[in-house]
């Protein structure tokens, strides 16, 4: 699993049999700081009670699909949970 | 598997069920030399492993799953193993 940042909220308005009502969320993962890294990407939230602003952490591939209810979806990435905080490792950076 | 250190673990608790009371280490990659090569990863924990401690992680879905016994599980990256000595 990666960290990121929920960004926005995408709501398509015809979906994939087994994704109706599934939140689709962008998501910015970042880097083990909590910096901004690479390319904003569109998460499933399994939780489905992530929204903009707040730090998730997501999973993706084949596991993406199974945080969901209905498995069998077509799915790359989910948000499996929202970070509440990090606790590093005094040589681990900033917090 | 690959080689990594853990620089920290994450507090959550509005998670996917099966993430209920395991911990999240954030574990930095390294080279054989164990140099941070900037990448990182989140993983459970399967053997103890504490912060700053070298571990082998394995970061393969099918496999974390049969460590932890549950088919079912949205699981990819567990720690199996501390490292002593790469030569």
């Amino acid at each position: 699993m990666m960290l990121g940042k929920v960004i926005g909220t995408v709501i398509p308005c015809v979906i994939y049999e087994g994704l109706q009502g599934v939140p689709m969320l962008l998501v910015q993962p970042l880097d083990k700081n909590g910096n901004p890294k690479g390319k904003t990407l569109v998460a499933a939230d399994a939780t489905r009670m992530a929204g903009p602003g707040e730090t998730i952490y997501y999973e993706g591939g084949r596991e993406a699909a199974m945080a969901l209810e209905t498995t069998f979806v077509p799915v790359d990435h989910a948000i499996i949970g929202i970070v509440d905080g990090i606790q590093r490792d005094a040589s681990g950076g900033p917090s | 598997m690959i080689t990594g250190r853990v620089i920290g673990s994450i507090y959550s608790t509005i998670n996917h069920p099966f993430y209920d009371g395991k911990k999240l280490m954030i574990v930095e990659k390294t080279d054989p030399q164990g140099m941070a090569t900037g990448d990182y990863l989140i993983a459970i924990d399967s053997v103890g492993a504490g912060p700053g401690e070298p571990v082998l992680v394995l970061d393969e879905g099918n496999g974390a799953r049969q460590v932890i016994g549950d088919n079912e599980a949205p699981l990819r990256s567990i720690i199996v193993g501390i490292i002593d000595h790469v030569g």
